[in-house]
């Protein structure tokens, strides 16, 4: 078991490292989320409630995890460092989790920039509210990472990657606006976290089917 | 020791309906070398694919009495992170692999091919000869006891070929090697048997 | 004694004899719904072909569950080919959807019909696979790939319908309600018969594409051989 996570964690170190020297991909998942936000207010007509804006926050995060996604594999489609690492990984699917680690970090960071800036041009955010986007980013970043490691193996992966993610995106952006205006948010937080639990097992074990043959 | 270290009989690849190998069949003792040639197209990557298990064969069998974790391969592409330093590469490699003393491993290959003075610069400045020595090295970092090399001499300078015939002579009789090549007269010394390929 | 099995032309024959006699007592068997009319008729079509689309959703997960653990040659097509016809039955059920609406309710889409949402919703994700199957090359990692997009699809089938009723609880009430049919003797008896009529024929398809899926294969791979 911890060999498991040495090799996890020696994963996404490998990839926050990699993003720190290049620095290509969070500076623009900030600046997406930022500049969506600020078309979101001119796309806004007058009399929109708060419950409009909390929506398109969530189309927001939504388009800007797609952005990080896209990126993920590039570093082992490259040099065909993914070939490398399923030959040397005892267990496939320390690399999909260490992925996933990684995009949540980043995910995360843009988060950190995008929220109080939501709160600061539309409407407060509660604690559902903020819960509610921790654990769709979950979601969000396990079954983004499953796909757009099958998008990679394909043609035109940038054009597919939207359409392969976009359904399955979907419940977590009902979750998500159910947690920031229901009066019951648990429900919605609660169905948030069966997303997470059944998409994250299923990314776990399809993950060396995709990259092997 | 066992007997055989691979055993293909009537190995086919296809991709799709394309058939890439077709009846394939040969034998390699354990310390062999195996020299596979053969004209573009005809399968040698894939047939190397197959061998380190990263494929799987359509028809046929072909068995490998090597677990995965004590195969090398050295592809057309390097397996390596082009934002990563040397180091950092082999570290990585290093770790999941598991190896002991892996400073030191790592020290002593870097030293062996040359790429000591260069470990803290990162690989997209490496030259074509230099990121294929440092493939190299990967490979042969975990002590592999099947040695896979795709071409390796086509990507080397005239230091990194001689430093990688060092290593396949020292190599061999101890290790298992598969190596393909489009110069079978370099590999002759090494060689223990031939496969020639033909287009399927 | 033996059992044969009927050979597709038959079961094709068998298809479309129940359509008729489906479609017989759908008119004049079956009583005419108090509140809506004729146009209710349209539920004897439209949820059978709801029920074929997940049932062949489900079917092309099965085989792809079966590619994966057993390396089947098979498998690929079959999959393939449920998902095929998943989709056009998904199709048809917004296409039949769509009518009844505009029959029942005077528009041509609403969102407060959770099926109808849910079918968008997969047939969304359906178009998908074939975007995504198509830009890969033959082969093994092309059969895997789609074999694990068809098994992420009967996930996203409960939890989206789950997603679906949670949204339509809050974020958009329903605005029109349809009972669900209460069902007199006469009223199943036709609907069982449209169900297994369409069943039928569902499979008839799928067989007769799977067919003409394989000779395919087999004329392309003689043609190789032939090359060479």
């Amino acid at each position: 078991m911890t060999d498991y996570l040495a090799d996890v964690a020696a994963l996404a170190r490998k990839d926050l490292r990699l993003e720190l020297r290049a620095r290509d991909t969070l500076p623009a998942m900030v600046l997406f989320v930022v500049a969506t936000l600020v078309v979101f207010h001119f796309a806004l007509p007058g009399g929109a409630g708060d419950d409009a804006a909390y929506g398109l926050l969530w189309v927001a995060l939504v388009f800007t995890s797609l952005l990080g996604l896209g990126r993920a594999w590039a570093p082992e489609t490259e040099a065909g460092a993914l070939d490398g690492l399923v030959l040397a990984v005892s267990d496939r699917s320390t690399i999909w989790l260490g992925k996933t680690l990684a995009a949540l970090a980043f995910l995360g960071a843009a988060e950190l920039v995008a929220l109080p800036a939501f709160a600061l041009f539309f409407a407060p955010l509660d604690g559902p509210a903020l819960a509610g986007v921790a654990l769709a980013s979950i979601g969000l970043c396990a079954v983004g990472s499953l796909v757009s490691a099958m998008a990679a193996a394909a043609r035109g992966r940038e054009v597919l990657l939207p359409l392969l993610f976009l359904p399955l995106a979907i419940p977590l952006v009902v979750g998500g606006v159910g947690s920031s205006i229901s009066p019951d948010p648990g429900t919605y937080l609660a169905f948030l976290g069966l997303y997470d639990a059944v998409f994250a097992i299923l990314s776990w074990a399809a993950f060396e089917y995709v990259v092997t043959e | 020791m066992a007997e055989v270290v691979v055993r293909a009989r009537g190995l086919e690849k296809r991709y799709g309906s394309h058939p890439v190998l077709r009846d394939v069949a040969f034998e390699l003792a354990p310390g062999g070398t195996l020299v596979v040639t053969g004209p573009n197209g005809a399968g040698k990557t894939t047939l190397l694919r197959l061998l380190a298990g990263l494929a799987a064969p359509t028809r046929g069998s072909l068995e490998v009495a090597v677990e995965r974790a004590r195969i090398g391969l050295v592809g057309h592409e390097p397996l390596l992170y082009r934002e990563l330093t040397a180091l950092e590469n082999l570290d990585l490699y290093g770790r999941l692999y598991r190896i002991d003393e892996r400073r030191e491993r790592i020290g002593m290959l870097l030293e062996r091919f040359g790429l000591w003075d260069a470990r803290h610069q990162r690989v997209s400045s490496y030259s074509r000869g230099m990121t294929q020595r440092l493939a190299l090295c990967r490979a042969l970092l975990h002590q592999p006891s099947l040695l896979i090399l795709d071409e390796p001499h086509s990507a080397l300078d005239a230091e990194g070929a001689s430093l990688l015939d060092e290593e396949l002579a020292a190599l061999a009789g101890g290790h298992t090697v598969v190596v393909s090549t489009h110069d079978p007269e370099r590999l002759a010394p090494f060689a223990s048997a031939r496969l020639e390929l033909e287009r399927a | 004694m033996s059992i044969t099995k009927p050979s597709l032309a038959t079961l094709a024959g068998l298809a479309v004899l129940l359509a008729g006699v489906s479609v017989v007592m759908i008119f004049f068997v079956a009583p005419e719904d108090a509140d809506q009319g004729l146009s209710q008729k349209i539920f004897y079509v439209h949820v059978p072909i709801a029920l074929t689309a997940y049932a062949a959703f489900g079917l092309g997960a099965w085989k792809a569950l079966r590619l994966l653990l057993t390396r089947g040659e098979r498998y690929d097509l079959e999959s393939y080919t449920g998902i095929h016809q998943g989709t056009i039955f998904g199709a048809l059920t917004l296409i039949t959807g769509s009518i009844w609406a505009k029959a029942s309710w005077g528009v041509w889409w609403t969102w407060s019909s959770n099926q109808l949402v849910l079918f968008l919703v997969l047939f969304l994700f359906y178009c998908a696979y074939f975007m995504l199957r198509f830009s890969i090359e033959p082969g093994p990692r092309r059969e895997r790939i789609s074999a694990v997009y068809a098994l992420f699809g009967v996930a996203l089938i409960p939890v989206s319908f789950l997603a679906i009723r949670l949204a339509s609880d809050f974020i958009h009430p329903t605005v029109f309600t349809r009972e669900g049919p209460q069902m007199t003797g006469e009223m199943f008896a036709a609907f069982c018969c449209s169900w297994a009529a369409i069943t039928l024929l569902a499979y008839v398809m799928y067989r007769t594409e799977l067919a003409g899926k394989r000779t395919d294969l087999n004329l392309r791979a003689l043609r190789e051989a032939l090359a060479r």
